[in-house]
C-alpha cells in the first residue's frame, strides 16, 4: 500500500543545503503496523512528515518516491495530495494541546475534517463526532463534545486528536510521538485504543518513537535510524530478541530494565554527529566498538542479512550467522 | 541495601502538606491539595526514588525540601535543621548550600548569554570569597568530574547536545560540593543513549562524594537503576514506599501493580488491560481512597475509609485496605 523508495530530504540552512534523510526505503502493506524508532536527530519524523508532504516547501528538497497506491506522492499536485490528507491518510503528533484550537470545541474540530472530505451538515459533523468520540471510549461523549481543548487532560486531548484522525476512516494512521508527553498509564491505554481501533477499522499504523520498547511491543514490523539512514529493518522481535546492527544493539542495552537491578547501565560512547558533519564512512563507525579501517573509509551498503532482515553493517554480514 | 534508622537519616520528612489556592475567596475559597501529610527519611548517600504520574505531587515535594516552596503543614529537617515553621528561613540559610537541584530541562536552566564558565561557577559568585584562579580551577576540575573537556569553559550553552547540556547543569550542582541533590525528572529529556550516560555519572558521583538524592522520575526502569528505596506517590499522597528489590518484584499497592504493568515489555507477549481512567481532580478528593474510582480490588471500606500508610513488613510501608487485618 505504501512503498518508500530511496528517500532523500535536504534542508536548507544558510550555508547550503544539509541532507537529513538519506536514501530510505521501507513497505507497508495494508492492514499493518511498522515502527520508527531512533534517537533525536535520526530523521524518523522528517521521514513521517514526508509521506504527507509537510515540510515548507521553499526551504525542503526531497527525492526518491513515495508510491501510496500506486500513485507518488512527491510528484503529486498539492491540490490533490490536500484530498488525500486526513481523508486516506492521517497523522497525530506528541503534543496534543499544540495540535488542538484552544479556542474551538472538540465537536468543531472533529467535524472539520468531516465538513471537508466528506461534506457533512453541521449537524451531521456534530453527531458524527459523538460517536467518535464514544469510539476512542471518551465517557459521557455527548456533553464532552461542546468542551474547549483546556477543560481535557492530557490523555483525552490525545484520544480527541485520535478522533479527529480516525473520522474519515484513513487506511494510514502515522503517529509520530503519540504518547511521549502521557503518563505510563494513559500511555498504555492510548496504545490499547489505537490496536483495537486498528482492528475495527483495518488501517495500517506507522508508530514513531524513540522507545524501542514500545514500538516493538506495538508493531509487526521495525526500522532503526541513525542519522538520516535506516541502519536496521527487520520483524519487531527479530530486533528486540536478536538485534544486528551494533547501534540497535547498543540501543536496546541502554534502556535500563524495569525487571532486573544493575550496578551499571549500558551507555553507547559519544554522540550523534550533527546532519552536517558527518563522517565519510558509516556514521555510526566513530561510536561503534566492531569498526573496521573499511567503515571509516567509505558509508556501508543496505545489505540482506537474513530473509526479511536488512542490516547497514558488512562487519556483521560477514561475521554472523544468522540465527535458525 | 541500607539499614534504614533515623539515626542515618540526613533528610527527614513528616506530615508534609502543600495546598495551592486556586481561586475564590473568603467561604467560597477553593484550595488544592497537591501534597497530603507526606513522611519519608533519606539517609547519607541514599537515592529515594520518587514515582508518580503527573499531579501526584512529586516535583511540589522536591521544591520544598530545597526550600523553593514552602510548606503549608508539616516539618523537613534537614541536617539537623528544621526549615519549615518558625525560624525557617534562617535555618534553611545554614543549610542552603548543601543542597541542589537538578530539573528537567537543562536548556530552560542556563542563560544562554552566560559562557558555560559562568554557569557553572554561578554557586560559587553568589557564595563568594574565592580568588579568580581558584574560581576558575574550580569550573576546570568540575568541568572534567562530570566528563567535558576543560575547554568547553569559553563556549555557550547552545553549542552543546541536550546530553552536554546536562553535564553542564550538573557541573553547576556540584560547584559547592553540596550532600543532597534534588533531581526532577533530570534524564527525562535525554534519548536513552544519553540517558545511560548521564544516569551513570550521577551513580559514580554518588559513590565518589556520598551525595543523598531524591531522584524524581515518572519511567520506572530509570528510577529501579538509580534508587536505593522507592517512593510511589498518587494524588499526592505515598501509596507504598519499599526497598527497591520488593518494590518491582512483589509490588504490593494495586497502583505500584497498575504503573509496573503499564511498562511496555515487548518480550511479554499479551499484556494485561491498562488500570482504567485518570487521576482524579485535587479539588475534589473522594472520601476514601484517592485510587478507589480507578482500582480493580476496590470493596466497600476503600469508598468510605481513607487507608492509612502502615509498614506491612520491615522497610515496607503500604496504604491500601487490602493489607489491614
Amino acid at each position: 500500500m505504501l512503498d518508500v523508495q530511496n528517500l532523500s530530504v535536504d534542508f536548507r540552512v544558510d550555508s547550503g543545503w544539509i541532507r537529513s534523510v538519506s536514501d530510505v526505503s521501507f513497505a507497508l502493506p495494508a492492514n499493518s503496523t511498522l515502527g520508527i524508532v531512533g534517537e533525536s536527530g535520526s530523521g524518523k519524523s522528517v521521514t513521517a512528515l514526508s509521506i504527507l508532504r509537510l515540510h515548507a516547501a521553499r526551504t525542503t528538497r526531497m527525492s526518491g518516491k513515495i508510491m501510496f497506491d500506486g500513485n507518488d506522492l512527491l510528484a503529486m499536485p498539492e491540490r490533490r495530495l490536500r484530498d488525500l490528507r486526513g481523508r486516506d491518510i492521517a497523522m497525530i503528533f506528541q503534543d496534543p494541546m499544540h495540535s488542538l484550537n484552544p479556542v474551538l470545541t472538540i465537536g468543531d474540530q472533529i467535524g472539520e475534517t468531516l465538513r471537508i472530505h466528506q461534506g457533512l451538515s453541521a449537524t451531521e459533523a456534530r453527531n458524527r463526532a459523538v460517536e467518535l468520540l464514544d469510539m476512542v471510549r471518551i465517557p459521557d461523549a455527548k456533553s464532552r463534545v461542546t468542551e474547549f481543548p483546556h477543560r481535557l487532560s492530557g490523555g483525552m486531548r490525545q484520544r480527541v486528536m485520535i478522533a479527529m484522525a480516525i473520522a474519515c476512516r484513513p487506511r494510514l494512521l502515522i503517529a509520530d510521538e503519540p504518547t511521549t508527553a502521557l503518563d505510563v498509564t494513559v500511555q498504555a491505554q492510548i496504545l490499547e485504543l489505537l490496536r483495537e481501533l486498528r482492528q475495527e477499522i483495518g488501517m495500517s499504523v506507522i508508530l514513531i518513537s524513540h522507545d524501542l520498547g514500545l514500538v516493538a511491543e506495538f508493531s509487526e514490523r521495525v526500522i532503526v535510524m541513525y542519522a538520516g539512514e535506516l541502519v536496521e529493518d527487520a520483524p519487531a522481535r527479530t530486533v528486540f530478541d536478536t538485534p544486528q546492527h551494533p547501534y540497535s544493539e547498543g540501543l536496546l542495552r541502554a534502556i535500563p530494565s524495569p525487571d532486573e537491578d544493575v550496578s551499571r547501565l549500558y551507555a553507547i560512547p559519544g554522540r550523534i554527529p550533527d546532519p552536517g558533519n558527518r563522517p565519510p564512512g558509516c556514521n555510526f563507525a566513530p561510536r561503534c566498538a566492531l569498526a573496521e579501517p573499511a567503515c571509516h573509509a567509505a558509508p556501508p551498503p543496505l545489505e540482506a542479512f537474513a530473509p526479511g532482515h536488512f542490516i547497514r553493517c558488512p562487519v556483521r554480514m560477514k561475521t554472523t550467522e544468522p540465527a535458525e | 541495601m541500607k539499614d534504614m534508622t533515623t539515626d542515618t537519616a540526613i533528610i527527614q520528612v513528616r506530615n508534609l502538606t502543600r495546598d495551592f489556592d486556586v481561586g475564590g475567596k473568603g467561604r467560597g475559597k477553593r484550595v488544592l491539595r497537591a501534597v497530603n501529610d507526606v513522611s519519608f527519611d533519606v539517609a547519607q548517600g541514599e537515592t529515594l526514588g520518587v514515582v508518580g504520574e503527573s499531579g501526584s505531587g512529586k516535583s511540589t515535594i522536591g521544591r520544598m525540601l530545597v526550600g523553593l516552596l514552602p510548606a503549608t503543614s508539616g516539618r523537613i529537617d534537614l541536617f539537623g535543621e528544621t526549615i519549615t515553621g518558625d525560624g525557617g528561613r534562617r535555618a534553611l540559610s545554614r543549610v542552603r548550600h548543601k543542597l541542589q537541584f537538578v530539573f528537567q530541562d537543562p536548556h530552560a536552566a542556563m542563560n544562554p548569554r552566560m559562557r558555560v564558565s559562568d554557569v557553572i561557577a554561578e554557586p560559587i559568585d553568589v557564595r563568594g570569597g574565592w580568588s579568580r584562579k581558584d574560581r576558575m580551577d574550580r569550573v576546570h576540575e568540575l568541568l572534567e568530574t562530570v566528563g567535558l573537556a576543560r575547554q568547553f569553559a569559553d563556549r555557550y550553552p547552545h553549542e552543546f547536545s541536550g546530553g552536554q547540556r546536562q553535564r553542564i547543569v550538573i557541573a553547576r550542582a556540584l560547584a559547592l560540593d553540596p550532600s543532597f541533590v534534588v533531581c526532577d525528572e533530570a534524564v527525562a529529556a535525554l534519548d536513552v543513549s544519553m540517558q545511560a550516560q548521564v544516569i551513570n555519572l550521577l551513580m559514580d558521583l554518588q559513590d565518589k562524594m556520598g551525595l543523598s538524592y531524591l531522584f524524581i522520575a515518572h519511567d520506572l526502569a530509570v528510577v529501579r537503576a538509580v534508587s536505593t528505596r522507592i517512593a510511589v506517590l498518587y494524588a499526592g499522597e505515598i501509596v507504598e514506599i519499599a526497598p527497591k528489590r520488593a518494590l518491582y518484584e512483589v509490588p504490593k499497592h494495586p497502583y505500584t501493580k497498575a504503573l509496573l504493568e503499564a511498562i511496555p515489555r515487548p518480550e511479554a507477549g499479551v499484556r494485561q488491560p491498562p488500570i482504567r481512567g485518570e487521576v482524579p481532580s485535587l479539588l475534589n478528593r473522594p472520601p476514601g481512597c484517592t485510587l478507589c474510582p480507578r482500582c480493580p480490588r476496590a470493596f466497600d471500606r476503600c469508598r468510605v475509609e481513607a487507608p492509612k500508610l502502615r509498614e506491612i513488613e520491615p522497610g515496607r510501608s503500604v496504604a491500601c485496605h487490602l493489607y489491614e487485618d
